[in-house]
């Protein structure tokens, strides 16, 4: 029985990585400008920096890149949020933190902080992590007030970032697409940082699979089996922080990722929380690169952010899990 | 308190004026008539009529809903009224009717979506129809930045500046179509008042008094839609008034329930108060009010959920 639950998994593991390798091709081959897949093969393999070349190498393969991360980033710590908070409707974006990194980031730019990348990524953590703090001392008695506390500190939060977008209409020009949520333009950051903190973040989420799994178990019956319950959902929540708030500083805001994710990979992961962990991972880095991909083709003369994308398949998601999560309970 | 602050509010523009000289413009003489007149009047009866039709609203939603949190800013009603009238302005071009129109039409189709994939088995729970809620104003909000980014920049500039809910530059011409429909769905409502309070002393005992319970919310819920939709046409998503304006009415009023007068007293207050502050926060830059009612509004609801995690 175990044996094959486990081959299962695998099984599924492997389609879901046959599906991202998809996805990536498409990324890579995909988009306004179009490029037959031979030129495609040559500027991966054989660059001769032609314009077709340049488009591919240069703007979609970091693109896609930061797609996988910024996906993989928001779907695992969606993942981690669901199941330290016992919420099936725990999101980093609906939950605030994502406004919370926007906030810092738009506070930063004013007080000129924001100029350097690990500046902007520095801001977008501790906006995170302050934002979560309020949103779970007001929120915490039930999982719908949770949200509605988040949904809450968003609104305070945007009206003021807009006020202050509006008051100064320069400093903010340069932050007007960020704010909507996309990756268009992405290819212009550094590669390095953002990918590293948020592999080393993955990998941080994958080693504390197994003590959260315990956790989920319920505090008591974790904390009988001797487990560190305190620790371990403060490194799981510092590990939600940096990666939201990582995804948020190169992607802007981008909601319902994480709360997509998760539950796509609930009914596969059952109630393996490494499994879970690990299929967020993907079908995270899928879905963003999918919808990056729609985000580029949605419109004949441009491009629409992706997180109006995510959006727009998030909200039928958020009503169907909120409707299953009332019939369960 | 609403005339004290109306009276505050006549005097604030660029400059200030002496109280003398706006006595003497309410009475059609002085120098600054005109600008008393014909530019600040407008923007404070918008604000009073604007801040009592969402009081109203609000009020009407969280009777039906049984909840405090039911405002229809919460359940997606703005953001539908806003992508009507954005679809009115890029895709149809059509002119202030049209617009009003439109933006009605998709108040309407946002409220209709959001009972329609609230109601289950139970009955309308509260929390969920506001969750449900959440997820179809991210839906919307998603058209409608599409949309935005879809039009031309001088469009797109317009309509987010909109947007944010403004009174800036409300003047009397645009005020005549929507202060008739807010008086006309007053009157409604003041027909209506008498079963409403019957139908909140409970479903069973309403239905034996002889009231149509169905027949009865849809009209409300059309009334309470009117009033949303006319303000967002006109002035953009003001969010939050809605929300806040009834508890503090019925606090002020020490009635039980929802009672709607004191709601729409305080909205009025509310909006005035709203923008005004909008006005002096960041002069001479006046900000939109919408702005200002997010920013507030977002700390009463927080504060709000506060006292009921404190309560249990």
């Amino acid at each position: 029985m175990r044996r094959t639950a486990r081959t299962d998994q695998l099984l599924f593991l492997t389609v879901a990585l046959v599906v991202l390798l998809g996805a990536l091709l498409a990324g890579v081959a995909v988009g306004a400008r179009s490029v037959a897949p031979a030129e495609v093969w040559r500027a991966l393999f054989d660059y001769a920096g032609t314009d077709d070349h340049v488009v591919v190498r240069d703007l979609r393969l970091p693109r896609t890149v930061f797609g996988v991360c910024v996906g993989a980033a928001l779907g695992v710590s969606g993942a981690l949020i669901q199941t330290v908070s016992r919420n099936p409707l725990a999101e980093p974006a609906l939950l605030g933190l994502t406004a919370g990194a926007g906030f810092a980031i738009n506070v930063g730019v004013l007080a000129g902080l924001a100029g350097t990348q690990l500046g902007q990524l520095g801001l977008a953590v501790v906006g995170c992590a302050v934002a979560s703090v309020i949103v779970y001392a007001v929120g915490r008695t039930s999982p719908l007030r949770l949200l509605l506390a988040g949904v809450a500190l968003t609104a305070v939060l945007m009206g003021i970032s807009l006020g202050l977008r509006l008051t100064f209409p320069d400093v903010f020009d340069r932050y007007r697409f960020w704010s909507v949520g996309a990756l268009a333009g992405s290819e212009r950051i550094p590669l390095t940082v953002p990918v590293v903190v948020v592999a080393l973040s993955l990998a941080g989420a994958l080693l504390m699979s197994r003590p959260l799994s315990t956790l989920a178990l319920g505090e008591d019956v974790a904390r009988g089996l001797g487990a560190h319950v305190g620790r371990t959902r403060a490194v799981v929540l510092l590990l939600v922080t940096v990666l939201a708030g990582t995804a948020t500083a190169v992607a802007g805001p981008v909601a319902f990722v994480g709360l997509i994710v998760p539950h796509l990979a609930r009914r596969i992961a059952a109630d393996s929380v490494p499994w879970l962990l690990v299929h967020s991972l993907v079908v995270g880095a899928v879905l963003l690169v999918v919808a990056d991909v729609g985000a580029r083709l949605l419109l004949p003369t441009g491009e629409v952010p992706v997180a109006v994308v995510t959006a727009f398949l998030g909200g039928p998601v958020l009503i169907w899990a909120v409707r299953t999560f009332e019939a369960a309970s | 308190m609403a005339l004290t602050l109306a009276f505050a509010a006549l005097h604030y523009g660029s400059t200030w004026s002496t109280s003398s000289d706006v006595l003497a413009a309410l009475v059609g003489r002085g120098d600054e008539a005109f600008v008393i007149l014909n530019w600040r009047l407008p923007r404070v009866t918008a604000a009073l009529a604007f801040g009592a039709a969402l009081g109203l609203a609000g009020a009407l939603f969280q009777n039906l809903t049984r909840n405090a949190l039911g405002s229809p800013d919460v359940i997606g009603l703005d953001t539908g009224a806003y992508t009507g009238a954005l679809v009115a302005i890029t895709l149809l071009g059509g002119g202030a009717g049209m617009l009003q129109a439109s933006s009605v039409l998709g108040g309407l189709a946002a409220a209709a979506a959001v009972y329609v994939l609230s109601a289950g088995r139970s009955g309308l729970s509260g929390l969920r129809l506001i969750v449900v809620g959440i997820a179809v104003n991210a839906i919307l909000t998603a058209v409608n930045s599409w949309i935005v980014l879809r039009a031309e920049l001088d469009v797109a500039i317009a309509a987010t500046g909109w947007s944010a809910g403004s009174l800036n530059g409300v003047d009397w011409d645009e005020l005549v179509v929507p202060l008739s429909v807010l008086g006309a769905l007053a009157i409604v409502l003041a027909g209506l008042a008498h079963t409403m309070h019957q139908a909140a002393l409970g479903d069973d005992v309403a239905v034996t008094s002889g009231v149509r319970l169905d027949r009865l919310r849809l009209l409300l819920v059309a009334t309470g839609v009117g009033c949303t939709a006319t303000v967002t046409a006109v002035a953009g998503p003001i969010v939050f008034i809605a929300l806040a304006a009834p508890q503090i009415g019925r606090r002020l009023a020490r009635e039980a329930g929802v009672p709607l007068l004191p709601a729409a007293l305080a909205g009025a207050v509310l909006l005035l108060a709203a923008d005004l502050t909008a006005q002096v926060l960041l002069a001479p830059t006046a900000l939109p009010v919408g702005v200002v009612t997010t920013a507030l509004g977002g700390c009463y609801l927080i504060w709000l959920l506060m006292v009921e995690v404190r309560r249990r």
